[in-house]
């Protein structure tokens, strides 16, 4: 019972196309697998890895929608395949 | 209760997943994924973890997706259209990556883990993720992963500002408002009425309004 929530998580893991909202889907795909683990060894250190893990999430998003508003500012396309300036 | 609660919640966490990946627009897929995590939450909630979920309603459903849908009223929700033309080879090379991907963590689950799928877990404390349980933890043996993630949260936040400002650098093209036209000459402006304009005909370059100079 416990273990098809981790399947279930592992569902969640389609490939991103609205990609920043995508990494959030595979973060917490990867979170819940944490806490079902945790629940199922009774150690509690699972769900501080899970902590730790929204606490990347939040920055990630942070840093993320900063250069989205960035761009949108210096407008820029807001599309990833447009965005070559980095390619050398 | 704990099976019935448990399959509407993953099966709406599902839902939600597969709604952020297939709408279109993103407002809507900012709200399939505040669902998402709702149901996240409540499946936490279901394995004993009364603070991740908590924390998941507040800070995940709350203030991230708070942030995200600013953002995406910011930048304009039709300006962000799913692509559809990232080429066939894309298209079909992504859901062969996904699929690969998701046989191998099925693979993975399989042989790790299935043998506690028909018990009730390890043993627990009453104790077991409650807040206190956790900040105990997090102030003794994971003090300094707390410390640097605070760290990490107080960097992500100045580089967010540092990100998004205004540069003094760079011209900040705001739309063109109607006061941004240049107007025909005599037709009544507050410039030619405090006399900043040249004599006719030289051109229309003088009808720049008076704010691009910094004062009203």
């Amino acid at each position: 019972m416990v273990f098809s929530i981790g399947a279930g998580g592992v569902l969640t893991r389609r490939n991103p196309l609205v990609i920043l909202l995508c990494l959030e889907l595979m973060l917490n795909a990867a979170n819940l697998a944490l806490i079902a683990f945790s629940r199922m060894w009774g150690n509690s250190d699972g769900q501080i890895f899970a902590i730790v893990v929204m606490v990347v999430a939040a920055c990630e998003v942070c840093i993320g929608l900063g250069v989205v508003v960035a761009m949108y500012r210096r407008r820029l396309p807001v599309d990833v395949d447009e965005m070559t300036e980095l390619s050398g | 209760m704990a099976e019935v609660l448990f399959f509407i919640a993953g099966t709406g966490a599902i839902a939600g997943a597969i709604g952020v990946v297939r709408v279109s627009n993103p407002f809507y897929s900012v709200l399939a994924l505040v669902s998402h995590l709702l149901s996240l939450a409540a499946l936490f909630l279901l394995l004993r973890a009364q603070f991740v979920a908590a924390a998941q309603v507040i800070v995940y459903a709350g203030a991230v997706m708070v942030l995200y849908v600013f953002v995406v009223a910011y930048v304009g929700g039709s300006q962000m259209p799913m692509r559809p033309a990232g080429g066939p080879v894309m298209n079909v090379g992504a859901i062969v990556f996904a699929t690969a991907l998701f046989v191998e963590l099925v693979i993975a689950f399989l042989g790790s883990s299935l043998q506690a799928i028909d018990t009730d877990g390890a043993q627990y404390d009453a104790a077991f993720g409650t807040p206190g349980q956790i900040g105990e933890l997090l102030l003794t043996k994971f003090l300094l992963p707390f410390e640097v993630a605070s760290f990490l949260l107080l960097i992500a936040a100045v580089g967010a500002v540092v990100l998004a400002r205004r540069r003094g650098g760079i011209v900040d093209q705001a739309p063109a408002t109607p006061l941004d036209r240049p107007r025909p000459l005599g037709t009544g402006t507050m410039a030619e009425a405090v006399g900043v304009l040249l004599p006719e005909g030289s051109g229309l370059k003088e009808d720049k309004p008076e704010r691009e100079k910094g004062g009203w």
